[in-house]
């Protein structure tokens, strides 16, 4: 598994922000870029290569599932691996997150091990 | 309030503080509040809508909650900054989100919206269905917090 890849991490609460890139530092992950909500994101996805997106659902702007199917609808970066993060692990917002193409989705809270039980099996499928 | 949505937040609570902080609440025994004035110096609230409809605030001491923030993040935090607030207004969204998953499991489906948090002694917390709310109190070896939750499903359809 490279650890070297490019992590966006997308959350408009700064601390969850931190606390996410405490656990991938955790697990081996240092190359760390933030977002505080979906329309900065795209940006960076648009400007810099990034590697794998991690996303909250819930924020003002433009949310995780907006940044989701804005990144899916661009040519250029619809490959993108793009986990979602949430508190809201309600059935029909996973329905639409897996329709949207989502590659995986982890409910907060979460320890370092699960998060990186499901990078790797996003990354094992590139 | 009926009381059958009172064990999801309690459950939701004791989840999110011991994976997020590492902490082990002891839950005291719940209690009608009357009024508006905050049990805390510190709350955030987050209304919900759907099949139940009203807000959640987590009001916290200030001792507690700096001890939370800071085993949360892994840095001594030591009065309540902007980066607590903001630690607070997640707190409460993942206590929401963790109550409301266990409430889908009982027919509910209700959303959330993003939190807000207020501070300093003596503010107050008015839920948007007003009228009294039911507190949850916790005890930590840091001081206290107070789950303060009004939800109602006699109007909604499940």
């Amino acid at each position: 598994m490279d650890k070297q890849i490019k992590v966006l991490v997308v959350d408009d609460f700064a601390t969850m922000r931190k606390v996410i890139r405490n656990l991938l530092k955790q697990i081996g992950y240092e190359n760390i870029v933030e977002a505080e909500d979906g329309v900065a994101a795209l940006k960076v996805v648009k400007s810099q290569k990034v590697d794998l997106v991690i996303s909250d659902w819930n924020m003002p702007n433009m949310t995780g599932l907006e940044l989701l199917k804005a990144v899916r609808a661009d040519g250029e970066v619809k490959l993108t691996p793009f986990l979602m993060v949430t508190a809201e692990a309600l059935q029909d917002n996973v329905v639409a997150a897996v329709k949207a193409g989502v590659s995986n989705y982890i409910v907060k809270p979460f320890t370092a091990e699960t998060l990186n039980e499901k990078i790797s099996k996003i990354m094992d499928k590139m | 309030m009926d009381v059958k949505f009172i064990n999801p937040f309690l459950e939701g609570t004791m989840n999110v503080l011991k994976m997020m902080a590492m902490i082990e609440p002891t839950v005291g025994k719940p209690y009608l509040k009357k009024g508006h004035q905050a049990k805390g110096d510190v709350s955030g609230i987050i209304g919900m809508t759907g099949s139940a409809r009203g807000s959640l605030a987590l009001s916290f001491s200030e001792k507690c909650i700096l001890k939370i923030v800071s085993n949360m993040l892994g840095e001594n935090h030591s009065e309540i900054n902007a980066e607590v607030r903001d630690a607070v207004g997640e707190i409460t969204n993942m206590i929401s989100g963790v109550a409301r998953k266990m409430m889908e499991s009982q027919g509910y489906n209700i959303l959330a919206a993003i939190p807000t948090v207020v501070s300093g002694k003596d503010h107050s917390i008015i839920h948007v269905l007003g009228g009294a709310s039911i507190i949850i109190p916790f005890e930590t070896k840091d001081g206290p917090f107070f789950v303060d939750v009004c939800l109602d499903d006699s109007t909604q359809e499940k």
